[in-house]
């Protein structure tokens, strides 16, 4: 039933955008979702849309996944736009007893359902783009500078790796169990919720029981292999900044840059 | 020959410290001499991995003393040059695999011990390809078969470029084919890298295939000879709840009923040149 898992949802590739240092991507993707929040005007949505497509096209990434991750949050948009439709005072333009829409409302609406497709669209480019695991590091090492606040880093790093490391392994084991259950008449389909429910504790308990009992061997094995935290670690593959990361840093900056002017000196048109 | 290995009359409790203690090693004296490839055999219970994990310091002597390359692992301070020099690969090889690829597993023990990346990408390479695992280094674990993610398990810790590798029973949960695989990459690194290999073990054919073998019943060592040696003592052993090979136990059966089978049988092949031996000669 579940053989081949793939987890989070990494599309394999080799573009310029999976090439990039996987922190560089982090930090591009966070200037973007600033840039979509501080932009005011049209031109500047079009400008940030535009790079966004752009940088899914290099990454070859197929529009239905785009779609796939835009789809959960449909709802969002809506309850957003209702609210800002509706409860935006303004220019009236349309009024029904108590509900008056405002033209203000409606631009808001409009300008916040882009900003969120825009958001989502942009971190998933970064998900689809990067491993798990690249991201993990690359984590692990743009928060080393909290270690001097006592943040546990490398532990925190470490935790990701290793759950990363077991949902494939736990999943098979519950696959396992289940048919076990089954076996022994267990009756996981049928019933309402809280049947559903209860038919659940006997897959999770013997579950729960080998995580523990894996964990304490884990740790053992790890102890055995002289494992005593991130203290004097080093690791075997190093992260460089390329030509490549120099590139897209300059793309983002002239695009921020270019908000910020349109912000400044273009009259909001609308 | 200095000893490598070496338990000087080690006792073992359980909860020590708790009314419940429980003693499972009884005086065991026990030297290993570099190079060698020895098996520890003894059923469910009998102590023969409470034996191996004093090797390198999980388990610590409630009496005696033992020692790696002369280091007592009662001192805390040589804790990671002990575990350095003996590596230690376990039962299951999903619990014993860290990371979600294989050459970073590999590279894990090495990075604990803070050496230099150029030299971890090399030794990581040199160990994969010892274990003829270096084509699936960029898989997950979870895409490996049990004897492969066995074979990553044994590469992490030759990495350490230890002296000796103690293996506490590596194929008890591998299916035949996964055994073999695991067999023949422990024999390879007895015999070309001359590391020093300690398996615990219940197979019978897994024990006929190392130069001593060591028999663990109740928390004592009841042998400690070549194989042919322990398993022509196939009364005694069956006394304790272990099998012979069937080779030696069919070889022993036919000498029990008068027929004149030579001494120190072990596999199959010897035991059917035996055989003809005899028929032609009749």
């Amino acid at each position: 039933m579940i053989t081949d898992i793939t987890i989070g949802q990494y599309f394999p590739g080799k573009s310029f955008i999976h090439r990039l240092d996987p922190r560089i991507k982090i930090i591009l993707t966070i200037v973007y979702i600033v840039i979509l929040f501080i932009n005011q005007g049209v031109f500047g949505f079009v400008l940030s849309i535009g790079l966004l497509a752009v940088m899914y096209l290099i990454a070859g990434i197929p529009i239905r996944m785009i779609l796939k991750s835009l789809k959960p949050v449909i709802p969002l948009i809506i309850f957003t736009s209702v609210l800002n439709i509706f409860f935006i005072g303004g220019t009236v333009i349309w009024q029904w007893g108590i509900i008056t829409i405002s033209w203000e409302g409606i631009r808001l609406a409009v300008f916040m359902s882009i900003r969120i497709l825009a958001l989502i669209a942009g971190s998933s480019l970064l998900t689809y783009t990067t491993s798990p695991i690249a991201l993990t590091d690359a984590i692990e090492r743009l928060l080393k500078p909290l270690k001097y606040v006592k943040f546990p880093v490398h532990e925190l790093a470490m935790m990701m790796t290793i759950a990363l490391r077991f949902i494939p392994t736990l999943l098979e084991e519950t696959d396992k169990i289940m048919s076990a259950q089954k076996a022994r008449g267990a009756d996981l389909e049928s019933g309402g919720l809280i049947r559903r429910a209860k038919a659940l504790i006997p897959i999770l308990i013997p579950l729960f029981i080998s995580a523990i009992r894996r964990a304490e061997e884990l740790a053992l094995a790890m102890e055995c292999r002289c494992y005593r935290g991130g203290e004097g670690r080093t690791r075997m593959k190093q992260l460089h900044l390329g030509g490549r990361d120099a590139v897209a840093v300059g793309v983002m900056a002239a695009c921020l840059a270019g908000v910020i002017l349109m912000n400044l000196f273009l009259p909001t048109v609308l | 020959m200095e000893e490598l290995l070496k338990a000087e009359h080690l006792d073992f409790v359980y909860n020590e410290d708790q009314q419940d203690g429980k003693q499972v090693l009884f005086d065991v004296n026990l030297s290993v001499s570099p190079g060698e490839f020895v098996a520890v055999l003894g059923h469910n219970g009998s102590g023969k991995s409470t034996i191996a994990k004093h090797f390198n310091a999980i388990l610590l002597p409630s009496g005696g003393t033992v020692y790696v390359k002369g280091i007592d692992t009662k001192i805390e301070e040589k804790l990671f040059e002990i575990r350095q020099n003996v590596g230690m690969v376990f039962q299951n090889p999903d619990n014993q695999l860290v990371a979600t690829v294989v050459e970073e597993d590999v590279a894990f023990a090495l990075e604990n011990l803070g050496v230099p990346s150029d030299e971890i990408r090399r030794r990581v390479d040199e160990a994969l390809k010892t274990v003829g695992m270096y084509d699936y280094r960029e898989h997950a674990p979870h895409q490996l078969s049990g004897g492969q993610k066995q074979r990553i398990a044994i590469a992490g810790v030759i990495a350490m470029r230890p002296d000796c590798i103690v293996m506490d029973e590596p194929t008890a949960m591998l299916d035949p084919k996964g055994r073999r695989e695991v067999l023949q990459t422990i024999q390879k690194l007895n015999r070309s890298s001359h590391t020093t290999v300690v398996l615990i073990t219940h197979f019978m054919d897994e024990a006929v295939q190392a130069g001593r073998v060591v028999v663990v019943d109740d928390g004592k060592i009841l042998l400690d000879a070549p194989p042919k040696e322990v398993f022509s003592k196939v009364e005694l052993l069956k006394s304790v709840g272990l099998d012979v090979p069937q080779a030696a136990e069919l070889a022993f059966e036919l000498k029990q009923s008068g027929i004149p089978m030579p001494d120190g049988i072990l596999t199959e092949e010897e035991c059917v040149a035996a055989l003809e031996k005899l028929l032609k000669e009749k």
